[in-house]
Order: structure tokens, then C-alpha cells, then sequence
């Protein structure tokens, strides 16, 4: 019975995905200012690909939320990670490796992504300050760096084998795609498979039943910090190397989309319970509902507005459903 | 006193939730002026019972009478107003807030323009306190406090209404002995006043010492009501479980081997000073004191949690350096924590997880953890500790409270510890529940494992030690074999009287 309901609970996030698909492809097509209809196969595609950069975040901000952490710093991580590589490949040295560059820039790239997240997590672990109030303070202190490397002028550099490397379709999915579905196979694994995944699971429910079961909660923070910090680096690879153009104000607000996806998945804020593959449901929820209210003619607030209203009615419906008959205190 | 009007009346009350018959036919009263015990075991429909009469659940069947008169509670502010008010125990209180506020809260006396009137608010407050006769003050902060007198607030906030029937839910769970005689003395208070109280306990000696009548429940049936002067805990446990039990201690049978774990001069700051013992094999030391005694901190000392200020740890007569839970386990220490629920337990993961938690790490094949090798060790603990689950994926947070237990002491005894302590085995679980744990502990130190256990229980203590170490005030007072320990000394050696004996 608790696995069944269970299922259902894991399994709601698609059906909500199909009532969307089927609204969108019936009612949508109707009131539609495009001639292609939602469903076709290279709007789908755009789907899949466009939900990559705040998708592979919000698969890291799952794993950091589960451990009964949250990082605020994302969107911040994101920006400075894609001015490292769009700016290291202009490096003298750097442009005399040709084509070699592109690897080595991704790899200061995420790497820096992996410092910015140790910092986090040595700060979290050794200050025993709150992971909402450390990331909050990096979120400013990462965007002041974004902005004192440039001022407020956008970092460019275009390299076409780059872009064609990031516009190839592989087995007809975006190389963006790939990322994304790499991401979440690997961490799937990650939480579901192996011991890291347990203790992530047990620190997030019972901080002090893992500590006196002899887990080192501390060293296991800073791994899923430089983690998260890793794939918002690795967005903002994925992302730039099509564009080659970054402005310090970009990825503001990702780190309150990824929540948002995490939370759409069913993944609780208190830490201890979630999954990957429902956040991935979130991720394409989102984005579904964003492709979908523009199919139709919605500016960018009316989609904002829609999807907030969801957010919070999806979260009252939950409650309803979990809730309902425990002898809850009334408020 | 037999012959008035009783002031809570229940009549066949039945509650039924989907697929559960919680409450079937529940009917007893509450006269002015009585202590009424209400006992059964975890499950049996207390808490349903009180739920019911709180006006969080409606009754499906039967009628509640305050008085004469009929009532149906709607919600625990209107079953208040009725004059019937509940000491609960998990306390409920705002720590940052004065005693006054959390006494009157939702209730402050107002001025004009919604004002709060404070003068009223205090003189009010020290009224009710002053007939507590207890030493803090309405505008004292509750989170300084003790639980003992934060639980005295709560009695006090029940005293703002002129309450007809008081319930008290396991109100002595975290009350050392003395703090017990005062609350005795306060419950005896409002009995003088005509006030009805019914009395929740797993307490057998408290239960005969301050009630007039019990009544049992067992899976949701009413067993009875019984005069306490005309029983004994034998019939009243025949009724909650419907056998009785072997309260008896078991004897030494078994030789002791090695000495496992010796303990020399510790010390970690305020909290304890020269602790000294020695554990063997085979063998079960109690530690008993009261509560702030030392006890607790001393195990998590030896388990790594606390820093040592002082003091050697010898493990099979090697010393050892001992900094986190993590040298504890490799070393072979295990440690069934206090609380179950907030410090061993994963509430929202199943049972196998929970009992593999501390040596996951050696369960993986490749990078992944192996499904096989899990199961087979939940299965072997399953077996030899007899713990009741569906199965494995059953979440732990469904279990009974005895079950739970079984789960953290299957955890720990699946790392193959030379010293196992357990702190406080049996808080919150049922009698027959009780009874089996103890038995597993024996059990336990009859295989060959050096157990310390810590309880606040003296029978318990009394029940499964070889040996007892007497603590006060972070001071080991005496030690006691078996054979010299009595009640009568034991308490005084926990109490601080008599000349330290080393």
C-alpha cells in the first residue's frame, strides 16, 4: 500500500506532463498563432534541448536539497564559470593551441564551478552556518566577481567548431540534450545505487542518526557543494559554447528556477526524500508549459504568473493528498 | 467521595479509521477528586482515546458527558472551555517567550484597542504559580527553564480555566525523582480541589503509588476498570496484554571473561569528573542516576561524540584514541542512542537501509552498493532479534516503538561490536515489548558481548545488570554487585547521600 501510493506520488509529475502535452497539442493548436502543431517532433526536440541549462542544475540542486541543503549560488556559478571560458580561450597562449583550446577552457571552466562549490562547502562544514545564509552570501560575493571582470559589458568570443560541436545532433537529440540525460543517468545512479546516495538520503532525513552511525556529514557536504558547483559550470559549458556571448547579469534567478523544477518533482525542501528522475519531470514541466503558453501567444509575465500559480497549486494538492487524516494540528 | 456525580463520563465510544477499529465501545468515568490511570499498551487506543476527547477526532459511536451534562468536542480550545485540559507529553511551548505569554497564549488579557494588559497578564500568572509553589516567576523566559518546570507550565496553563478533568500523558518521561515527588504534589494539590485527573503512564510503581482506579485498554477495547488498592501490577498487566509477564530478574549464569572495556579517571569538563570502571565479557553494567547525572555523556564520550578532557579509554587492555563515532565503530564500540526517533534512526528510509546504514561502505560491489549483501544481513538480524515487518522495505517510521528499537540494536549488532551500550533501551515502548528487549540484552551478554546499559528505570536496571555503577552529579558514587545492590541503597547513592565509595 505505501508502495503503491508511493508510485503514485513519483509518477504524478508525468501525468501532470501528459495533461500538459495533451492541453497544449488539443486546446493549444486551436488558439495557436504558429501553423505547426505543438506536438512536432522538432519542437519537442527544442524542448528537450532548451531545458538542459536550468534542467543539469536543478539534477545537482535535487542531490544538495535531499542532503537538506539548498545553494542560492547557481545562477552566479554559472556566469562566472561561462566568462572563464569564453575569456580563457582569448588567452595568447591558449589561441596558439588552436583547436586544443576548447578542452582546456572547459576544463577551467569547470573547474572553476568545482572551486566555487568547495568554498561553499568548506564554509557550510567549518562554520556550521546554515547552507541557505552561506550560499545567499556567495550568490552576491560570485555575481560581484561576474561583474568586476568586465564591468557591465558582455564577454564574447565566438569558436565555430565549438558552436557546430554544440548545435550537432547525435541519434537526432541535441548535444545539450545528451548533457542533460547524461546528467541525470549519472546521478540517478549516484542516489540510488551507490553509498554516497544512501548517506545523502540519511544526512537529509537524520543528521544526528548519520553522525552516530559513524558518517562524516562534513566531507560529504563539501563533495555535493563541488558537485553542484560542477554542473552549473557544465550548464554554462553546454550553453555558451553555442552562444559565445555572456552578460554579467545572466543565469540571475536560475538558482530559483532550479528549485522551483526540484520542488515540481516532489523533492522536499526539509531534505530526506526526493528523486532524481521526477526533478528531470520538473525540469520538463516547466519548460513544456513555457513553450507551450508562448505556442499560444503569451508574453513572458502571463508565463511567469502561470507558472507560479502551478507551482503553489501543485504544492497544495500534495498536501491534500499526504496529509489528509494524520490528526494534523489545524492552524 | 464514591457516590458524586462523576465529572467526565465516556459511553461507548467507537472510533474506526479505514481498515482500523482505533477505539470499540470505550466506557469509563472520572470522579472529583480521583486519580484515574489509563493504561495500555502502544497501540491499544490511548492516544485515540484522548484525540477523541481533545476534539481532534469525532467519535463515530458513543457520547462524552462533562457533568450531567452531554458534550461534543469540536476542538481541544472548546473541550478547554468545558473545563477539560491536557498535559501532553511532548510540551508545547514557545521557549522565547515568557511564561505569562505561553501560560495565556492565544489568551492574553486585553485593554482597550487591543492592548495587551500586561500588569493583569503577570498578576494573573504569579497567582497560578504561587499555588504551583514553584521558584520562577511569570516574566521568567521558558526556554531557560527545566523540562520539569517547563512540564509545570504546562500544568499551569491548564490552571487558567478552572478545569473540571486534567489528563496527564506520560508526564514523569522526562522527570528525574524528585522532580516526580513535585508533580505528585501538585497533581494531589487539584485533587483536594474536586478536580478529576486521568493519569497515562507505562509506570507500574507510579501508577500504584498515586492512582485510586485503572483502566485498561487493549486493541482498543476496554478491559476494565480495577480499585488500585484491591490489584497488583501482575492482573493489571494480564489485562493489557492478556498474559502475564517474567518481571523477575534472570541470574548470573554464565562465567565472565576478559575485561572488554576499562575506563580510567575520565573526565570531559562539567559535565563528569573521574570516571572509572571495568567492563568484562559476558557482563551487563547498569548505569543508573538521574537525569543530568552524567550518564549519557560519558557513553557518548566513549563513542566519540564528546571530546575527553581527561582520562584513559582501554579496549582489551590496549589504550585507544577515540575522536569520533567513526574510531568508536572501528574500534568495536557501538551506541544505541537516548532517543530513537531524533538521534539512531532514519524515520523516512525502510528498515534494511537503516540497519546497514553504518557499514554500507563494505557492502558495495563495484561503485554501487550491493542489493544481495544488504538483505542478507537485514534477514539474519530479523531472525535472531525478532523483529515484526512486513518486510524490508517497510519504512521504519510505520514500526512499532519496540520494533524501532529492535532496528537500531540489529544495526549495531551487525558491525559485531566487542562493547555495545545501550542508552535508555526501553523508553516509550510498551510492556511486553519491554520485557523482550530485556531479555535480548541478557541474551546478549550470555553470547559473549560486554553491554553497558544506561536507564532512568531502577527495575530495569535492577533487572538486566550483573553489575550497577550509581552516578550523582557527573561523580561515579558507588559501584554494586547484583548481589549488594537494594532499592533502598541504590537510591541513596544517586541522591548523593552517604560518602563516596570508590
Amino acid at each position: 500500500m505505501t508502495n503503491y501510493k508511493d508510485m503514485l506520488k513519483r509518477g504524478a509529475i508525468w501525468g501532470f506532463i501528459l495533461l500538459q502535452l495533451a492541453f497544449f497539442s488539443i486546446i493549444g493548436d486551436q488558439l495557436s498563432v504558429s501553423d505547426q502543431p505543438f506536438l512536432a517532433y522538432d519542437n519537442m526536440l527544442l524542448v528537450l534541448k532548451q531545458s538542459a541549462p536550468i534542467g543539469i542544475i536543478a539534477l545537482g540542486m535535487t542531490v544538495i536539497m535531499i542532503n537538506g541543503n539548498i545553494d542560492l549560488s547557481v545562477g552566479a556559478t554559472f556566469a562566472l564559470a561561462a566568462i572563464v571560458m569564453l575569456d580563457s580561450m582569448t588567452w595568447p597562449f591558449m589561441q596558439a593551441l588552436g583547436d586544443w583550446a576548447i578542452p582546456l577552457a572547459w576544463i577551467f571552466a569547470l573547474m572553476t564551478g568545482v572551486i566555487m562549490g568547495a568554498i561553499n562547502g568548506i564554509i557550510v562544514w567549518k562554520t556550521g552556518v546554515d547552507a541557505f545564509i552561506v550560499t545567499l552570501g556567495a550568490m552576491l560575493g560570485f555575481r560581484g566577481l561576474v561583474f568586476m571582470f568586465n564591468g557591465e559589458q558582455p564577454t564574447s568570443h565566438l569558436n565555430w567548431t565549438l558552436v557546430d560541436f554544440a548545435e550537432a545532433q547525435f541519434l537526432g537529440l541535441h548535444t545539450a540534450t545528451w548533457f542533460l540525460l547524461g546528467t541525470a543517468l549519472v546521478l540517478w545512479l549516484l542516489m540510488t545505487k551507490t553509498v554516497h546516495g544512501r548517506n545523502a538520503y540519511a544526512i537529509g532525513n537524520n543528521r544526528d542518526a548519520a553522525v552516530n552511525a559513524g558518517i562524516r556529514v562534513g566531507p560529504h557536504f563539501i563533495w555535493n557543494f563541488m558537485l553542484i558547483g560542477f554542473l552549473a559550470a557544465l550548464s554554462a559549458v553546454v550553453f555558451y559554447s553555442e552562444s559565445g556571448s555572456v552578460n554579467p547579469n545572466d543565469g540571475m534567478l536560475y538558482e530559483l528556477w532550479a528549485i522551483t523544477a526540484v520542488v515540481l518533482g516532489g523533492t522536499k525542501l526539509a531534505g530526506g526524500y526526493g528523486s532524481i528522475i521526477s526533478t528531470l519531470g520538473g525540469v520538463l514541466a516547466i519548460q513544456i508549459l513555457r513553450k507551450g503558453l508562448g505556442h499560444i501567444g503569451a508574453d513572458t509575465q502571463t508565463v511567469n504568473l502561470v507558472i507560479g500559480l502551478i507551482l503553489i497549486a501543485v504544492l497544495v494538492l500534495d498536501r491534500q493528498l499526504n496529509r489528509k487524516g494524520h490528526g494534523e494540528l489545524k492552524i | 467521595m464514591t457516590d458524586q456525580t462523576p465529572v467526565l463520563r465516556l459511553e461507548g465510544i467507537v472510533k474506526t479509521f479505514p481498515g482500523v477499529r482505533a477505539l470499540d465501545g470505550v466506557s469509563f468515568d472520572v470522579r472529583p477528586g480521583e486519580v484515574h490511570a489509563l493504561m495500555g499498551e502502544n497501540g491499544a487506543g490511548k492516544s485515540t482515546l484522548m484525540k477523541v476527547l481533545g476534539g481532534i477526532h469525532a467519535p463515530n459511536e458513543g457520547q462524552i458527558f462533562v457533568g450531567e451534562e452531554p458534550v461534543t468536542m469540536t476542538s481541544p480550545k472548546q473541550a478547554k472551555a468545558k473545563g477539560v485540559v491536557f498535559i501532553h507529553q511532548e510540551l508545547s511551548l514557545a521557549g522565547e517567550l515568557t511564561v505569562a505569554e505561553n501560560m495565556f497564549l492565544g489568551e492574553l488579557p486585553l485593554k482597550s484597542l487591543g492592548r495587551v494588559d500586561w500588569r493583569k497578564l503577570y498578576d494573573d500568572t504569579d497567582a497560578i504559580l504561587k499555588t504551583l509553589n514553584v521558584r520562577f516567576n511569570a516574566k521568567t523566559r521558558v526556554g531557560d527553564l527545566s523540562i520539569a518546570n517547563q512540564q509545570m507550565v504546562e500544568i499551569g496553563r491548564a490552571l487558567t480555566v478552572s478545569p473540571r478533568a486534567v489528563i496527564f500523558d506520560e508526564p514523569t518521561a522526562s522527570l528525574t525523582d524528585s522532580e516526580k515527588v513535585v508533580l505528585f504534589q501538585v497533581i494531589a494539590g487539584l485533587q483536594a480541589k474536586g478536580v478529576g485527573i486521568i493519569y497515562i503512564s507505562h509506570r507500574m510503581e507510579e501508577i500504584f503509588k498515586i492512582t485510586d482506579r485503572i483502566s485498561v485498554l487493549r486493541d482498543g477495547q476496554y478491559r476494565g476498570t480495577v480499585n488500585t488498592a484491591d490489584t497488583n501490577e501482575d492482573e493489571v498487566t494480564k489485562l493489557m496484554i492478556g498474559r502475564s509477564l517474567d518481571l523477575s530478574r534472570s541470574p548470573v549464569s554464565h562465567e565472565l571473561g576478559d575485561v572488554a572495556l576499562e575506563v580510567k579517571g575520565l573526565a570531559c569538563g562539567d559535565l563528569f569528573q573521574d570516571v572509572s570502571f571495568k567492563l568484562h565479557k559476558g557482563e551487563v553494567l547498569g548505569f543508573y542516576g538521574l537525569v543530568g547525572a552524567g550518564r549519557t555523556e560519558i557513553a557518548e564520550t566513549i563513542f566519540g561524540l564528546r571530546n575527553p578532557s581527561a582520562g584513559q579509554i582501554l579496549l582489551n587492555g590496549q589504550e585507544v584514541q577515540i575522536h569520533s563515532p567513526i574510531d568508536a565503530v572501528r574500534h568495536g564500540i557501538s551506541l544505541v542512542p537516548e532517543d530513537r526517533k531524533d538521534q539512531g534512526l532514519v524515520l523516512g528510509m525502510n528498515c534494511r537501509d537503516n540497519m546497514t546504514l553504518p557499514q554500507v561502505d563494505d557492502l558495495t560491489a563495484g561503485p554501487f552498493v550491493s542489493d544481495g549483501a544488504e538483505i542478507a544481513i537485514f534477514d539474519q538480524y530479523r531472525d535472531k532479534l525478532d523483529i515484526r515487518t512486513p518486510g524490508w522495505r517497510q519504512l521504519v517510521g510505520n514500526l512499532s516503538g519496540g520494533n524501532q528499537q529492535k532496528i537500531v540494536i540489529g544495526k549495531w549488532l551487525s558491525m559485531r561490536p566487542d562493547v555495545l551500550i545501550v542508552d535508555e533501551p526501553t523508553r516509550g515502548i510498551d510492556v511486553g515489548s519491554k520485557s523482550e528487549i530485556h531479555n535480548l540484552i541478557r541474551e546478549l551478554a550470555a553470547q559473549g558481548y560486554a553491554v553497558i546499559v544506561i536507564s532512568s528505570e531502577m527495575p530495569e536496571v535492577l533487572r538486566v545488570s550483573d553489575r550497577i555503577v550509581a552516578m550523582f552529579n557527573g561523580s561515579v558514587m558507588r559501584e554494586f554487585t547484583s548481589e549488594e545492590v537494594t532499592e533502598d541503597n541504590l537510591i541513596q547513592a544517586i541522591s548523593g547521600m552517604g560518602a563516596k565509595v570508590a
